[in-house]
């Protein structure tokens, strides 16, 4: 346990001025354009506003112009990072809603493609905080590894990046022969990168340094907020919907949910959010592990498709555990083909929200890395 | 390319490199374009693709700066809010001469998927700043991106560099001409 590295502040001995800086909306670290109201004093921190709508793309507008499935191309772009993982609540919410039951492989299909599109965003995750901190080569190493699961996911849907292949009672396509072969070798793939990323980035001397005792977000100003995801499992808290709210087949597989504990400095520090996300991933590549073996190859996954999607009068709000925490659709539904009203909770919203309080007290080069270790998405936050 | 094939030609002899001094200046600008680093939407991780193993950005000699003053092109990679159009206007107007615009992906294009319900999206990047080369597809695939790269080269080496205010004069004559 060391100590934090919060600057304690004399005023009464330094005359001193407050300086009002503006970082962003064009910042290489702001991750998308998100703008920073920063009032500095001298090199410190004393006051953080996020100014955000820069990439406010009307959502909920959409939602009430399109019919259901037109509005899953715009849930791919809200986060789109982990698209596989966003579509997921949404299609469930109308799949409870219409009473759908799904084939078994579409399950395990989308399990298999929702952990695969988690390993992505970790990896990204992982590879822009180490930019933030300076650090170039692990960007490469990672974005190589990610090619391979994008491409696992082009030959299933034709995208790289958005697929629009979860769809309601079914899936867009049906997988390749050789998917399983494919899948293991990216499990076996990432495994060996992570273990180079270790000793190249987490835990280099140089890197703890930057980001132990930096940004410590303590468990109960995590559950106020709001926080899920990494960023809440960072502090400390066993907070996953995984386990605690299985959807889906999730109770079925073996895995732990993981939380930061403090390994190099304080819990719920920068390193302990990022460490968490780092072992998040051998988690998801156990449970790919599993859902490969037990996944049947024969059956369609398009047998359930609803030709025509009119769920009945009335609301529901589903969940899913995402890469960055917990996303949920609220959906009401007044009986025709086009929704009536669909409200997201945006994780990297709820999640950004908890940045002033963090931020403050600490040098101006360390609210870069805290933005960093938060990892926003820009369009999940504005919409 | 061109240029440096003539220095093989036994015709000049080897190592002699015959050429008008706008070609040569050309030839060296094309091949040093350096970017603004600025990501807007989606587009933006496939741009963070294309710098990264797979495709190497850099091997057409771009590189990224954090400066609009160092910059010779900026990519606009996604949505363009109102909210955003005027920041992007001024970044673009803070770049020095000569500059270029590559416009990726449809929502820059023309307001790609939120043109017809987004009451808040820019409908076309080109409608704030002068686009050089438009890349479609929503994200486009890396390739694409390389690929138009590739056209703002071959922009570049055609452009005529002298008496460049006397040819602005005549075209905008013309264009007088044309307009009555």
């Amino acid at each position: 346990m060391g100590e934090t590295k919060k600057v304690e502040f004399e005023y009464s001995q330094i005359d001193s001025e407050r300086m009002r800086l503006n970082v962003g909306p064009q910042h290489p670290s702001t991750h998308g354009v998100l703008r920073l109201e920063v009032e500095l004093d001298g090199e410190i921190v004393t006051e953080v506003i996020p100014h955000i709508g820069y990439l406010h793309r009307c959502f909920e507008k959409h939602c009430e112009k399109m019919t259901y499935p037109q509005v899953i191309p715009y849930i791919d772009r809200m986060d789109y990072i982990c698209a596989m993982n966003n579509e997921w609540p949404y299609v469930m919410g109308i799949e409870k809603l219409m009473g759908i039951e799904v084939p078994e492989k579409v399950e395990y299909i989308r399990v298999i493609f929702a952990e695969l599109n988690r390993i992505a965003n970790h990896q990204i995750a992982i590879a822009t905080f180490g930019l933030d901190a300076g650090a170039f080569t692990p960007f490469l190493y990672l974005f190589r590894d990610r090619e391979f699961i994008l491409s696992i996911f082009e030959k299933a849907s034709g995208g790289r990046l958005l697929y629009n292949y979860y769809w309601v009672g079914g899936l867009a396509a049906d997988v390749h022969k050789e998917f399983k072969e494919d899948v293991l070798s990216i499990v076996k793939q990432v495994r060996e990168t992570n273990k180079e990323i270790a000793d190249l980035l987490l835990y280099n001397k140089i890197f703890i340094e930057r980001v132990a005792n930096v940004g410590i977000l303590p468990a109960d100003v995590a559950i106020s907020y709001g926080c899920s995801g990494p960023v809440a499992r960072g502090s400390g808290l066993a907070f996953d919907l995984r386990k605690d709210a299985p959807y889906s087949i999730y109770d079925r597989f073996d895995f732990d949910v993981v939380t930061g504990h403090g390994e190099v400095g304080t819990v719920g520090d920068c390193f302990d959010r990022n460490i968490v996300r780092f072992h998040e991933m051998e988690q998801s590549c156990r449970i790919i592990e599993q859902a490969i073996e037990q996944m049947p190859m024969d059956g369609d996954v398009r047998e359930k498709l609803p030709k025509k999607i009119r769920p009945p009068k009335g609301e529901i709000y589903t969940k899913a555990e995402n890469p960055k925490g917990e996303l949920g659709f609220y959906i009401v539904s007044n009986g025709t083909d086009k929704p009536e009203r669909i409200k997201s909770r945006g994780t990297s919203f709820v999640n950004l929200s908890v940045l002033p309080e963090i931020s403050k007290g600490y040098l101006f080069a360390d609210l870069i890395m805290i933005l960093g270790s938060v990892d926003i998405v820009l369009g999940e936050v504005d919409r | 390319m061109g240029l440096l094939n003539k220095l093989d030609d036994p015709y000049y002899g080897g190592g002699i490199i015959l050429g008008k001094v706008e070609d040569i200046l050309n030839w060296g600008r094309s091949k040093s374009d350096w970017y603004l680093q600025f990501g807007l939407a989606c587009c933006a991780i496939e741009f963070m693709a294309v710098n990264a193993s797979h495709f190497d950005f850099m091997r057409f000699g771009c590189i990224p700066r954090t400066s609009p003053r160092q910059a010779d092109f900026i990519i606009i990679s996604g949505t363009v809010t109102f909210k955003m159009a005027e920041r992007i206007k001024v970044l673009y107007e803070q770049m020095a001469e000569p500059k270029y615009v590559i416009s990726m992906g449809s929502c820059s294009n023309c307001g790609g998927p939120y043109w017809e319900h987004g009451y808040h999206v820019l409908k076309g990047v080109d409608r704030i700043i002068p686009v050089d080369v438009y890349i479609p597809g929503c994200p486009p695939r890396p390739e694409a991106l390389e690929e138009g790269m590739i056209r703002l080269q071959e922009k570049i080496n055609k452009q005529a560099i002298f008496n460049k205010r006397k040819r602005l004069a005549e075209e905008e004559k013309q264009e007088l001409i044309i307009d009555n």
